[in-house]
């Protein structure tokens, strides 16, 4: 459990004024011209050594991402892009970060472009996020204002800007290189990877996206030191995780808690419990609609962290609990999931393009039980053949789910398709016209 | 060079390579759709994937680059396999993928039988589908009169989206919608702005795109194809013939690096049509006013009386715009014998002189633009002249970002211009330099100027080539080959627009001592000082009937030429001979028979042969071996065939003998081609030309609003 002390996001719930002065107060901007001072290597070697992993989803750990760019700044400039398209279904961290401390994301953008060598950085922010784009903007000038960025930003001598910029509303901006796309004012599609952005990204030079969360950390993170973030949590999970939990809980909520702590006890403990008691749950989605659900059995004793989810064939993710207790319908639940993926697929890329609505089709028949048994290991043999073999991660993202809930609820599937059998005569199949 | 092992078998090669390129190196075969040579790679169709030994995931090998492969641990050569169960099941997924929603209506597809998803599947498909739902249907895109869409057969390869943003340089095409409702469209649904709009036919690797004047008409496999040369305009490019019987039912491009690459522009796609309407099909001779059938022998005879009773100096010959080297050679050889020095192939009327051949030839080579890094186009719009030769400067102007500037009246050749002037003083200026542009042709190391006939068929013509040529000499950028393995460069180049002009030029298909020019005989004739007129194919002259001047036209079509004849023989179209053509890079090349000419027309220089021995002056050779062999003896060059000089003859170089020096007219340039579908007779006998004619003439008329 996170004691109150231990807190990076202390205004989470916008309970006190987001605007600098009370953010000073609770100790944003303090003491970031020294930790400039102490240079960019200094900055890079706290950020590996707290273990931070990237919060975006992948978890891949963000100092290590940060060596990937050019040492030196060469002809081309380099950039720091935040990613704030947060637009995974049951995630809505960023946007409470943004909305009630954006001067934390702020301070972090400035010390992670400083430790990249970037003099810009571009806030791609979700297109329906439209107050929390005008907060954000409002906190930027009043950065400005204070000379925090901008010109000799904190009098470190380093000149920055910030920019926000507006999405149009489509989850794969989330992508990082279909976001860069989409900076860049063209369609938003994913890029083939290499190059990665380290060493071409937006307008063809060294870019890093990082996730809101990510960012907004990096200040406190040094301010406190590495191995107080590096001390919450396991080995390899370390710091603090702000986590939405939503679905059949008594009191749904966002909250910051360590990394690694048991998915019950989070329930319990912030989001009043499942509704009907623990023992009416029936599966949780861990980590955003796009990670494969796990059932109660497993929910029992799971931690919340990367490895321990990786263990059970699920993931963190972006830590987004969508908790569902014993009246959901679960086939239709990943049915409504899958609707998503075929919706929001760019349609670039073969696999994704055709198998989402594939999955999706299958899935909605058999929600109904409008299927055969044999569909079931088809339909798993479709997501397989989606996952892998995309040029982004949607795919995977479209077939995970599909996965968990075969792997989970088979009994389930077969079970609706035996009982809308039984009154109707065994169908003859019809060749697809 | 990097060294990688691929289905166990080591190979070394460049590190640039994808592993597509290196697989096929090693002589595995790797499935693709969406990957083409010569456009930038978009790795979506998936269809490539291979399995890279410790990578968590299949590769798409079209879109990595074997550099970025890593080594094994202990360091051994990273290793790809193409045909492990796990590739193999990812082929047939994404082909499963691929067909769920295509329509599998190959027997009502035009490209069938030549559809790379059809044998695609058959190669590395599974036999059903396990697919049950009902497939999508995609609305029919509307792009143009040439171009036939059935979207529902898109795979979305995006390859026309990208052949239009890159090499025709028309943003034109493009996708909408996410996911499966993404669709290929033209935006506005209107036709293509591009005289290259016909590849994407070829591109497209299913039936979403086909040629629309072609459909349902015929199946590749009954299709006799003949490898010719294209003669709708200088470049010639290499195409193929298709035909089934004795007509032609499709032309499509030939493979050739140094001049059309893969491309072909429209008009040489789609002028099929024309091959069959409004041709010759047997002599006329005009009797009471009004054109007649009449035998051969009729003819002949007709056109002999009128030669013998005139004098030599009062008959006169022009050839036009599509003739080959035969017909030229036996006409200019007739005209010699009968002793009238009165013959042209300057159809335009340029004052183009032979007696160096680099002065009229592209002396850069087509493929040689690429290497340039500054450009001066002079009195010429290469977007309707020669698409091709646009089509690599838009190349060189995306890849080397090389600076192009143009005199001329303003046009859009699809890459950015800097336009210098309208008319000849601006090259007068940068000749002296004290125009802007002539520091960037003198810093730049292998500059072009191309000089188009809009410059060259003026009165002045000659006055600006030598303008030219002293801009060249001044910036020292023609050398000849040196020592340390340069081939020299040559910057000078003549933009031609006829298919026929260098070969007439090598000919010497020009006046001879005190002979009439093209001009002359024109205005002779209006004059009624001409007494036989003989248009061999020459169409594009300011003629109208005379009683003075009895005209002969031979020829493949009623067009103009033949309205105002006395008598017609009708001829063969380029499709329908065995011949010679010279491009404007002095390339020679052999064109072949695809199909024969329809009813009593012949081969063009037997004609003349034929007539020869009506007028007492047999020519001496009696088969194409012969007339070929004479041909060699006139001039070696025609020997070697598809051989362009280049800067073969830049070392001797003489500025005073390139054009003439002389006053220059102020006026600005006006471009030879105003209308880029109707240049010639078979073009204006077809009616797809004139549908697409009329279109751009629609859109102009928008653009002007």
């Amino acid at each position: 459990m996170l004691q109150d002390k231990d807190r990076i996001f202390t205004n989470l719930y916008g309970l006190q004024d987001w605007r600098l002065p009370a953010a000073k107060e609770r100790g944003a901007w303090n003491g970031t011209a020294d930790m400039m001072a102490m240079g960019r290597d200094w900055i890079i070697d706290q950020v590996k050594e707290s273990g931070l992993r990237g919060r975006g989803g992948a978890g891949f750990p963000t100092g290590l991402k940060w060596t990937f760019m050019p040492k030196e700044i060469g002809d081309r400039p380099h950039y720091l892009v935040v990613n704030a398209d947060e637009s995974e279904p049951g995630t809505c961290k960023d946007r409470e970060m943004m909305r009630h401390d954006p001067h934390l994301l702020i301070e972090g953008c400035l010390v992670a472009s400083f430790a990249m060598g970037a003099h810009a950085c571009y806030i791609y922010i979700r297109g329906e996020y439209i107050a929390e784009r005008l907060r954000l903007q409002e906190a930027i000038d009043e950065a400005y204002e204070a000379g925090l960025v901008g010109k000799n930003a904190v009098g470190s001598g380093w000149d920055f800007d910030i920019y926000v910029h507006h999405g149009a509303g489509a989850y794969i901006c989330g992508e990082e290189t279909a976001l860069l796309e989409s900076l860049e004012g063209k369609k938003g599609q994913p890029r083939l990877k290499p190059p990665f952005p380290a060493n071409a990204g937006l307008y063809g030079a060294p870019t890093t996206v990082n996730n809101v969360e990510s960012i907004a950390v990096v200040p406190t993170i040094i301010r406190r030191g590495a191995s107080w973030f590096a001390g919450l949590g396991r080995p390899n999970n370390t710091g603090t995780k702000v986590f939405c939990i939503s679905g059949h809980v008594n009191k749904p909520c966002n909250v910051e808690e360590e990394m690694s702590i048991p998915l019950r006890t989070l329930i319990e403990t912030h989001a009043g419990g499942v509704r009907g008691g623990w023992d009416n749950l029936k599966a949780v989605i861990p980590g955003g609609s796009s990670v494969p659900l796990i059932p109660k059995d497993i929910c029992d004793n799971v931690l919340m962290d990367f490895d321990a989810l990786k263990d059970v064939q699920s993931g963190l993710g972006t830590a987004a609990v969508i908790v569902m207790d014993k009246s959901t319908d679960v086939i239709k639940a990943i049915a409504r999931i899958s609707y998503f993926y075929k919706h929001e697929s760019c349609g670039q890329c073969t696999p994704c393009r055709e198998g989402t609505g594939w999955m999706w089709r299958v899935l909605e028949r058999m929600a109904k039980g409008d299927a055969q048994t044999s569909e079931i290991d088809d339909l798993l043999d479709v997501a397989g053949q989606v996952e892998g073999h995309t040029i982004c991660a949607l795919g995977d993202a479209a077939a995970w789910p599909v996965q968990g809930l075969i792997r989970h609820f088979r009994h389930e599937i077969e079970e609706r398709i035996d009982a809308y059998r039984s009154d109707r005569p065994v169908p003859v199949h019809q060749a697809a016209e | 060079m990097a060294t990688l092992i691929v289905d166990d078998k080591e190979i070394d090669v460049p590190g640039e390579y994808t592993l597509l390129q290196a697989c096929e190196e090693a002589g595995a075969e790797i499935p693709r759709f969406c990957y083409h040579e010569r456009l930038s790679i978009a790795g979506n169709c998936r269809m490539c994937l291979v399995e890279v030994v410790g990578a968590p995931k299949p590769v798409a090998s079209c879109a990595q680059q074997v550099r970025d492969l890593r080594p094994g641990r202990d360091g051994e050569p990273p290793a790809i396999n193409t045909k492990t169960p796990l590739v193999k099941k990812a082929r047939e997924g994404v082909m499963e993928f691929l067909l769920i929603n295509h329509p599998l209506d190959c027997p009502i597809c035009d490209q069938g039988g030549e559809c790379d998803l059809q044998d695609q599947s058959m190669g590395y498909g599974i036999d059903t589908s396990r697919y049950k739902e009902n497939k999508r249907a995609v609305e029919e895109k509307y792009m143009g009169p040439l171009v036939k869409t059935v979207m529902t057969r898109c795979i979305q390869c995006t390859r026309c989206v990208r052949f239009a943003a890159e090499i025709a340089g028309v943003e034109e095409i493009g996708a909408i919608g996410r996911g499966e409702d993404m669709e290929i469209t033209t935006y506005l649904e209107k036709s293509l702005e591009s005289e290259l709009s016909g590849n994407v036919i070829d591109l497209c690797p299913v039936g979403a795109l086909t040629s629309k004047p072609y459909a349902f008409t015929a199946r590749p496999w009954e299709l006799r194809k003949t490898e010719t040369i294209d003669a709708m305009d200088a470049v010639g490019s290499n195409i193929r013939v298709d035909c089934r019987g004795r007509e032609v039912m499709r032309i499509l491009p030939r493979l050739h690096e140094e001049i059309n690459e893969e491309w072909i522009t429209d008009k040489t796609r789609f002028i099929w049509d024309g091959l069959r309407t409004q041709r010759l099909d047997r002599p006329y001779v005009r009797k009471d006013g009004r054109l007649q059938p009449c035998s051969w022998t009729e003819a002949f005879e007709m056109i002999a009386s009128k030669i013998k009773s005139a004098k030599p100096e009062r008959v006169g010959a022009i050839a036009g715009d599509l003739v080959c080297v035969e017909s030229m050679m036996a006409l200019r050889d007739l005209m010699e014998k009968l002793g009238s020095p009165n013959l042209d192939c300057r159809q335009e009327g340029s004052l183009i002189s032979n007696e160096q051949r680099a002065n009229y030839l592209f002396n850069t080579t087509i493929q040689g633009l690429e290497d340039a890094d500054a450009v001066l186009l002079v009195g010429t719009n290469p977007r309707v002249e020669a698409p091709l030769v646009n089509a690599r400067l838009r190349k060189l102007y995306l890849r080397a970002q090389a600076r192009i500037g143009a005199i001329g009246p303003q046009t859009d050749l699809r890459y950015d211009v800097e336009w210098l002037g309208e008319g000849p003083q601006t090259l007068q200026e940068i000749a002296d330099g004290t125009h802007e542009f002539a520091e960037v042709l003198r810093s730049a190391k292998r500059p072009v100027i191309i000089l188009g006939m809009g410059a060259l068929e003026r009165e002045d013509g000659q006055a600006i080539m030598h303008l030219a040529a002293q801009a060249a000499a001044k910036f020292g950028v023609v050398s000849g080959a040196s020592e340390d393995g340069d081939a020299g460069w040559n910057c000078l180049n003549v933009l031609h627009t006829a298919a026929s002009r260098v070969g007439g030029l090598d000919l010497g298909f020009l006046p001879g001592d005190g002979g009439m020019t093209t001009h002359d005989m024109v205005s002779a004739f209006q004059s009624g000082n001409l007494d036989v007129l003989y248009l061999l194919g020459a169409d594009e002259l300011p003629l109208s009937r005379s009683a003075s001047t009895f005209i002969v036209y031979q020829g493949s079509h009623g067009d103009r030429g033949a309205s105002i004849a006395d008598v017609i023989l009708p001829g063969a179209a380029y499709t329908e001979k065995n011949a010679l053509w010279v491009n404007t890079e002095g390339r020679v090349q052999l064109g072949r028979r695809a199909a024969f000419p329809p009813g009593e027309a012949k081969e063009d220089w037997a004609i003349v042969r034929a007539l020869s021995e009506h007028v007492g002056a047999k020519l001496e050779y009696d088969s194409l071996a012969q007339i070929r062999n004479a041909l060699l003896k006139a001039n070696e060059i025609f020997a070697s065939i598809d051989y362009a000089p280049g800067a073969d003859t830049a070392g001797t170089f003489d500025l005073e003998k390139v054009g003439q020096a002389g006053p220059i007219d102020g006026s600005p340039f006006v471009y030879p081609i105003r209308d880029f579908y109707l240049t010639n007779p078979i073009a204006r006998a077809s009616k797809t030309m004139a549908e697409c004619s009329a279109l751009s003439a629609e859109a102009l008329a928008q653009a002007a609003e």
